[in-house]
This record gives structure tokens, C-alpha cells and sequence, in this order.
């Protein structure tokens, strides 16, 4: 076994496990868009297209209630701005990687690639360390491709008094289970929610999603702010 | 019919921010105060999402009376801060809403 296939195999396996939660991630996100009349081939096409679970849910959402175009790609923007933050610990474990890897690695890097990936090129000095992140990256692909797939043919199946739209806002407050716990969090998860609620039809062009998301960061620097000079 | 043009942007829009992320942002870029507000942004957008999905029915009104989502959303809280587990939080507030609507509200 060569050494390449070895560390994209640990790639592989290190991922596997956080893969549980985008099984049901995947389906979700097939059923819906076949339950909002969305095509088989458009709903696999923004699978493999945008490759991101919350950007293709948000799309979704606006995409239905009728947003604008350049409502749903500011929202979309919105909600991808959390890969900023990575780029802060990411870049400079990536330096020595070549352009083409770099754009590769980039399609492929969702949060759990990211997850696993970040505290592997940490420790690694291996000069084919990339085909960890591409290894754990194309596994990502291949689980959220498949489980689209498999979204798309219980779409027609599911019946619709099952309610399974429920699933999207389960599946966001799945994902923000840890900041339950931070009272900050807790205080500017309210403020954004209520915002979005009440704009949710008084704030024009359905531009809610965005109104509400930049409120409550804006909150969250007040609140750090005044917080860190009361310590200081 | 969804314009595939859309599709394609936010694509673009999805791969560039890890690219940029990857590529071109540096540690030194971010001081810790701009980390600390970027900790905020999933706790800022992802409730735009689920509060509406939650709170108003399909017109837009707000429903707050028998509202069975309210209910399994509490639930599904719980469930995440008790287990901390991304499946259970999902399948206990997906049990408990059928639960209510085909036992309860039925």
C-alpha cells in the first residue's frame, strides 16, 4: 500500500464517523426540494454544485418563499462567512500546497472535513499530508451526494402530511447544541430569532434571513465588547 | 423553476469562501477580537432559520396557540443538551412533532 493511499485511507476513516449526521442531512435536503417541486437532476445539480448542506437548505427556503436572486446569494454569502473563521488556523497548515491542490481541498472542505482535517496537518509533517484532506473530503462528497440520491427517491414516496420540513429547523438547532450552554450565544440566538420571526413579513424582498443574522452579530460585539472592558 | 444561473453563483460564493479560508487568509489577518465576533455568526444566522420554521404556519401568521412545533422543539433542546448529539436532538424533535400531530392534535 503506498504511502499516498495510506494517509487519504486515514483521511477517510478519521471522517467516517461524523458522517452520521449528514445521513440524515442528505435525505432531508432531497425530499425537500422534491416536495418544493424542485427536479431530480436540479436538486443533484446544486448537490454537486455548491456542496454545502446549510447553503443549499438556505437556498432552498428563500428559493420557495420567493426571494430575490440577490437575496438568497447575499443569505448564502451569510451563511458560508463561518469559513472565515477557519482560515484563521487553516492557511498556514496549507501553505506548501500547490494551486490545484488548493482549489481541490477547497471545493471539498465542508465543516467535518475541516473538523478532522485541521488537527491532522497540525502534527503532520508527511509531504503528502494533502491526500488526508482529500480523503476525508471526498468522503464527505460521496456520503452527501448518495444520501441526496436517496432524498430524491423517497421525495416522491414520503407523504406530505408527515411534516418533514420539520426536519430543517431540527437539523440548524442540532447544529447549535454546543452555544445552548454560553448565555452570550443564548442572548443573541433569541435577538436573531425574533427578528427573522416578526421581519419575517415586514421586512421587504424577504431579506429577513440576512436583517436578522446581521443584528445579531452586531449584538454579539456589543455584548463582548462592554464585557470585556467591564473585566478590563 | 430554479434558474441554474443561481445555482452556479452560489456555488462560486460557497467555494470561494473556503478557498479564501484555505488560500489567502492568514492568522495574521484575524486578531482575536474579530475571532471572537466570528465565533457569533452560526448563533446569529442559523436561528433566522429555525425560529420562522418554528413559529409561523404556512402563510406567514404567527401560530403560538397548539402549536405542536413549539413543543417538539422544546423537547429536541433538551434532548441536545442532555446527550449533546446531533442525531438525537434531530429524531427527538422529529418522534415527539409526529407524536403530537397524529396522537395528540389529531
Amino acid at each position: 500500500m503506498s504511502n499516498r493511499f495510506k494517509i487519504f485511507f486515514k483521511g477517510v476513516t478519521d471522517v467516517s464517523p461524523l458522517m452520521i449526521p449528514v445521513v440524515p442531512f442528505g435525505i432531508i435536503f432531497g425530499v425537500l426540494a422534491i416536495d418544493l417541486g424542485l427536479s431530480p437532476l436540479t436538486t443533484m445539480a446544486m448537490s454537486i454544485i455548491i456542496f454545502g448542506g446549510a447553503s443549499q437548505i438556505v437556498f432552498l427556503q428563500l428559493f420557495s418563499a420567493g426571494a430575490s436572486s440577490l437575496v438568497i446569494l447575499s443569505s448564502v454569502g451569510a451563511v458560508n462567512s463561518r469559513h472565515l473563521l477557519y482560515g484563521a488556523v487553516l492557511s498556514e497548515h496549507m501553505s506548501d500546497f500547490n494551486m490545484t491542490w488548493k482549489i481541490i481541498i477547497s471545493y471539498f472542505l465542508v465543516d467535518q472535513a475541516f473538523a478532522v482535517t485541521n488537527p491532522y496537518l497540525k502534527k503532520s509533517n508527511d509531504k503528502d499530508k494533502v491526500f488526508h484532506s482529500f480523503g476525508a473530503g471526498a468522503t464527505c462528497w460521496t456520503v452527501w451526494q448518495t444520501t441526496t440520491l436517496i432524498g430524491i427517491f423517497l421525495g416522491s414516496i414520503i407523504p406530505e402530511k408527515l411534516g418533514l420540513s420539520f426536519a430543517v429547523p431540527l437539523t440548524f438547532l442540532a447544529l447549535l447544541v454546543d452555544d445552548f450552554r454560553k448565555l452570550i450565544n443564548v442572548i443573541v440566538i433569541i435577538a436573531s430569532g425574533l427578528i427573522a420571526t416578526i421581519g419575517y413579513e415586514v421586512i421587504p424582498f424577504k431579506a429577513y434571513v440576512i436583517v436578522a443574522a446581521v443584528s445579531g452579530l452586531l449584538l454579539a460585539m456589543i455584548i463582548t465588547k462592554f464585557k470585556g472592558s467591564n473585566n478590563g | 423553476m430554479v434558474e441554474w444561473s443561481l445555482i452556479i453563483y452560489c456555488g462560486i460564493i460557497t467555494f470561494f469562501s473556503r478557498y479564501l479560508m484555505i488560500a489567502i487568509l492568514k492568522k495574521e489577518m484575524f486578531t482575536d477580537r474579530i475571532r471572537e465576533v466570528l465565533s457569533f455568526v452560526p448563533s446569529a444566522i442559523f436561528p433566522a432559520i429555525i425560529f420562522p420554521a418554528i413559529f409561523l404556519d404556512n402563510t406567514g401568521d404567527l401560530l403560538l396557540e397548539a402549536n405542536p412545533k413549539i413543543f417538539a422543539a422544546i423537547i429536541a433542546i433538551l434532548v441536545g443538551l442532555i446527550t449533546k448529539n446531533v442525531i438525537a436532538t434531530i429524531f427527538s424533535g422529529l418522534i415527539s412533532y409526529w407524536f403530537l400531530i397524529f396522537i395528540i392534535f389529531n
